[in-house]
């Protein structure tokens, strides 16, 4: 019952204390969990952030599910999630009933005109970063600006593309028929 | 009822949102389509505080639209809804955990993936443009190319681009002097 308070209460100053999720989150991890509680060694860290990347969902909170269950199996990893996510719970629903009530303002209003394009921004950026990384080769641009055509054309529900995507990458290293495994 | 439909929508976020909390944003829009929990004007401020809160964006920006749209039932349904899928697939992955990153049908399939979440992100981000930069509407009263753009926040968005690039600020500080500039200029 100690380790799964413990496992909580850590994943919540995680959780509490890091801006941004991902990658902004490792340091703090490997303070928290390698260097203080040694939970897991710096090595197996850094391979959950792999699987955590190529499993769906949030990678943060993959992450935590993966120290948790090799601390304590189902609960474990269910405490360590719980605890990663209630942070933002709290924090979200406060600023979000905040600013429910402000909404109106001409204030907020400007604040928000000029934020909006701050976030525009920040999701330019994130983006010339995702191209950098993950666009290879002429396949991947074609990839990359059919699926930008399509889903600006159609709005399609994103499952369609990412059910695909997945089918045509498999594909296509298939055909070119490197290693069988 | 509202909220067993959330909690499905989210359910099927945490499914397919592979590579992070963005890859969530292409399906918060679909979602903004689809039902009237919220508008795309909306996501656009919660993508703002998800940034400059504590916490992974994909949880802050699932909370947010529970909270937005059913209140704190609504948050903990939408957060724990994104959330269960990972669960599951993670005790699952963990113990053939070095075969599966390594497999040939997960390095292949995310040869595939990459780009098309890359460009998925990126329609994501034309919604906000076509809600920051330009402004279809005035354009069709007249056909005046000039009023198709929402020139002061060109400006900005200008600005701040290139205050980003040349000094890495956390994205809290753009964030700030962004609210500061839209209440100077009444954006």
């Amino acid at each position: 019952m100690k380790e799964l308070a413990d496992l909580f209460i850590t994943f919540c100053r995680i959780g509490g204390l890091t801006f941004g999720g991902g990658y902004a989150m490792l340091p703090m991890i490997q303070q928290e969990v390698v260097e203080k509680r040694k939970w897991a060694t710096n090595e197996e860290v850094m391979d959950y952030y792999a699987v955590g990347q190529c499993t769906p969902g949030i990678i943060a909170v993959n992450t935590a599910t993966f120290i948790g269950y090799k601390q304590r199996g189902v609960i474990g990893g269910i405490a360590a999630t719980a605890g990663v996510v209630f942070p933002s719970i709290i924090i979200i629903s406060i600023i979000a009933a905040c600013l429910q009530n402000f909404a109106d303002m001409p204030v907020v209003q400007h604040a928000f005109g000029g934020i909006r394009v701050a976030v525009a921004v920040l999701v330019t950026m994130a983006i010339i970063k995702l191209w950098k990384s993950g666009v290879k080769d002429k396949l991947g641009i074609i990839i990359c600006i059919g699926t930008f055509i399509v889903q600006v054309l159609l709005g399609l529900s994103p499952v369609y593309i990412v059910i695909a995507a997945i089918l045509l990458g498999i594909g296509v290293k298939k055909m070119k028929g490197g290693e069988k495994s | 009822m509202t909220l067993l439909v959330m909690f499905l929508e989210f359910f099927k976020t945490g499914l397919f949102a592979i590579g992070g909390g963005l890859a969530t944003l292409p399906f918060l829009y679909n979602m903004a389509d689809k039902y009237d929990w919220f508008t795309q004007g909306d996501l656009a401020n919660m993508i703002a505080v998800s940034e400059s809160t504590p916490g992974p964006i994909g949880i802050n920006m699932a909370t947010y639209v529970g909270f937005h749209t059913a209140g704190i039932p609504g948050a903990i349904i939408t957060t724990t809804a994104l959330v269960l899928p990972s669960l599951i697939v993670i005790m699952i992955v963990a113990s053939f955990l070095k075969r599966f990153s390594e497999s040939f049908y997960v390095k292949s399939a995310f040869y595939g993936l990459r780009p098309a979440v890359t460009g998925l992100i990126a329609a994501a981000a034309f919604e906000i443009y076509r809600i920051t930069l330009l402004s279809i509407e005035s354009f069709l009263e007249n056909y005046n190319v000039l009023k198709l753009f929402q020139w002061k926040n060109i400006v900005l968005f200008a600005a701040l681009f290139i205050l980003n690039k040349k000094v890495k600020w956390h994205p809290f500080f753009i964030i700030l002097i962004a609210a500061v500039a839209g209440i100077v200029f009444q954006l």
